[in-house]
């Protein structure tokens, strides 16, 4: 019945735990390292053993896809948490604050959108340098700020609502008042959110790892096995084919799961 | 407020919502410009090392320290950099010895060229895709056009450029593969960067058509005996057209940041590259300069959106 009113919800779904099992699961499903280099495999085609090829230093790419899958959902997901995070506890209590506090914090978020989507985070990788822990921090600092708003907006409208209004009058303190009462009521539209966000997380590790701001070689993302591959496009367009369609692929999950939540909830994008 | 206030604001004249636009920019221009500097000077890690190595001479870390002026107090380089800001002069690259405005100014061109092709192949793309899909939603026309929008969402420009380049450059041969020149250099990287932008306009302009459809004037149209079509395109669209406008400003960031990728992917030789190649080169004055007109940049598309989005939609200006 779901499956025929709303099939946004059920193929993104579908794609997305898909995509979960694998990136749980991706040592097991496959036990090629990927990082053994053979170079006597070097650009090889699929073929048995090695159902996707192999790329220039003769490394598995399914390995590689797979270990990737880790990598590329990992980032997304812990970016989405903290992002989420700080931007509901942020945008909840400038609400709940209001006056000069809220004016401060939402000029602080206006100026940190001013800034174009992942150029802060290129800028905040290309200070810290590549690496993992630094492409999280560089995401999640750009990432809260549409959180924060959003949340804000969301508790502007809420916070006067009778409900709020009678658990006020019967004492509830600003910290509970925001999580017992007012986030349950922001979880459609922040769900909505994360998920689009995370699709969007996907592409831009994809984006700082293919421009050499990411995950630092040999561990395999998506991104630099893109990047990597781009110089053998002319002889060995595998290379770039394995990476770019598992990118597409998991967007396409998160797109479509989004689109499906925004229907349930009854909101657009 | 009642209808006497209404009356009293309609006087306002459209050159003072202007004013109030361009004064607002102020402070976040100010505050753009800020977090640059902050970025640079404030994130833990020091340039100066970065730059010459962890096995620098000390007498040297000290002398680049001193020319960069890094060797003040914070303060003091604020003013000083906000100083030759107001001068046009944001220092001097290292890697290159020339001055980071200049280097700039002869790359600045070719990203403007480049974010304004993917723009007008994405509006090119996106409005008979969502004509289509919008005139009849849920027909054959609506789900190709809306399949297709939503595999242009999915598939990465890091992806769609490559594979642009085998199809059309190396296996068909008809467009060059890389570099700057004449409109058939332009084709291959202007599709690359619009071809995601164009399928959330085509998404939304159809959203926003299906929607409008059923609006009274828009009956009103048809009982006058205008065609379906020429309803949608006469009344429909102008008023369809604001949410696509708002998008569009949202977007227009995604636009610039995928310029980057973009310039790499076809050697474009624009300011995202000369940025990422000073990344590379840990030339932290050009990188500074170029997250800075980027950032600029963007705060300046935004303000064009907001005008052309009031020039559109009167209430905007009214209601503000």
């Amino acid at each position: 019945m779901t499956a025929r009113r709303n099939p946004s919800l059920v193929a993104g779904g579908a794609i997305v735990a898909a995509l979960t099992a694998i990136a749980l699961l991706g040592p097991v499903l496959n036990r090629t390292d990927p990082l053994a280099i053979n170079l006597s495999l070097a650009l090889a085609g699929p073929g048995p053993g090695h159902p996707l090829g192999c790329d220039s230093l003769g490394r598995d790419i399914l390995a590689r896809i797979l270990a990737g899958a880790r990598v590329s959902l990992g980032v997304s997901i812990v970016v989405v948490a903290l992002s989420l995070a700080i931007g509901a506890i942020v945008g909840g209590a400038a609400a709940l604050a209001g006056g000069r506090i809220d004016g401060a914090v939402m000029r602080t978020v206006d100026i940190v959108l001013a800034f174009p989507g992942i150029l802060l985070a290129i800028a905040l990788a290309a200070i810290l340098g590549p690496g993992l822990l630094d492409l999280v921090i560089a995401l999640g600092a750009i990432g809260w700020t549409g959180y924060a708003r959003l949340v804000r907006g969301e508790v502007l409208s809420l916070r006067e609502r009778e409900y709020v209004e009678a658990a006020r009058a019967l004492g509830a303190r600003p910290g509970r008042l925001l999580f017992r009462h007012l986030l349950p009521g922001v979880a459609g539209p922040l769900a909505v959110q994360a998920t689009f966000g995370a699709g969007g997380l996907i592409i831009a590790e994809a984006a700082l790892s293919f421009l050499g701001l990411g995950v630092p070689p040999p561990a395999p993302s998506w991104g630099n096995m893109l990047d990597s591959g781009r110089a053998f496009i002319l002889v060995a367009p595998h290379l770039t084919t394995a990476p770019g369609v598992a990118i597409g692929l998991s967007v396409l999950g998160f797109n479509l799961l989004g689109d499906g939540l925004a229907q349930r909830f009854g909101r657009r994008r | 407020m009642g209808l006497a206030g209404g009356v009293r604001r309609r006087r306002t004249p459209v050159i003072r919502y202007f004013i109030r636009r361009l004064t607002a920019l102020v402070p976040v221009a100010l505050g753009v410009v800020t977090l640059t500097f902050a970025l640079v000077h404030l994130v833990p890690g020091d340039p100066v090392v970065a730059m010459l190595g962890d096995y620098a001479a000390p007498a040297d870390v000290q002398a680049l320290r001193h020319e960069l002026g890094l060797d003040r107090p914070l303060w003091r380089q604020y003013v000083a950099f906000l100083y030759g800001l107001a001068h046009g002069d944001l220092g001097e690259s290292i890697s290159q010895r020339e001055p980071v405005s200049r280097l700039i100014r002869e790359r600045y061109p070719a990203t403007v060229e480049l974010a304004v092709a993917g723009l007008a192949a994405a509006i090119l793309i996106a409005f008979p895709l969502g004509l289509v899909a919008g005139a009849d939603p849920g027909g054959p026309a609506d789900m190709g056009a809306m399949g297709f929008a939503i595999l242009g969402i999915s598939v990465p420009h890091l992806y769609l450029g490559p594979l642009l380049m085998i199809v059309f450059s190396l296996d068909l041969g008809w467009l060059p593969l890389t570099g700057r020149g004449g409109l058939s250099h332009l084709i291959l990287p202007a599709l690359t960067l619009g071809a995601a932008l164009a399928a959330i306009l085509a998404r939304m302009l159809r959203q926003s058509l299906v929607e409008v459809s059923d609006a009274d004037y828009m009956r009103t149209a048809r009982a006058k005996g205008l065609s379906r079509p020429r309803a949608l395109i006469g009344h429909g669209l102008r008023n369809a057209l604001t949410p696509v406008v708002t998008l569009l400003g949202l977007e227009a960031g995604a636009l610039l940041t995928g310029s980057i990728v973009t310039e790499i992917i076809f050697s474009w030789p624009g300011l995202g590259r000369l940025m990422i190649t000073a990344i590379n080169n840990r030339d932290y004055p050009l990188v500074q300069g170029c997250v800075m007109v980027f950032a600029l940049s963007y705060v300046a598309v935004n303000l064009a959106t907001d005008l052309l989005y009031s020039a559109i939609d009167p209430r905007v200006r009214l209601s503000r």
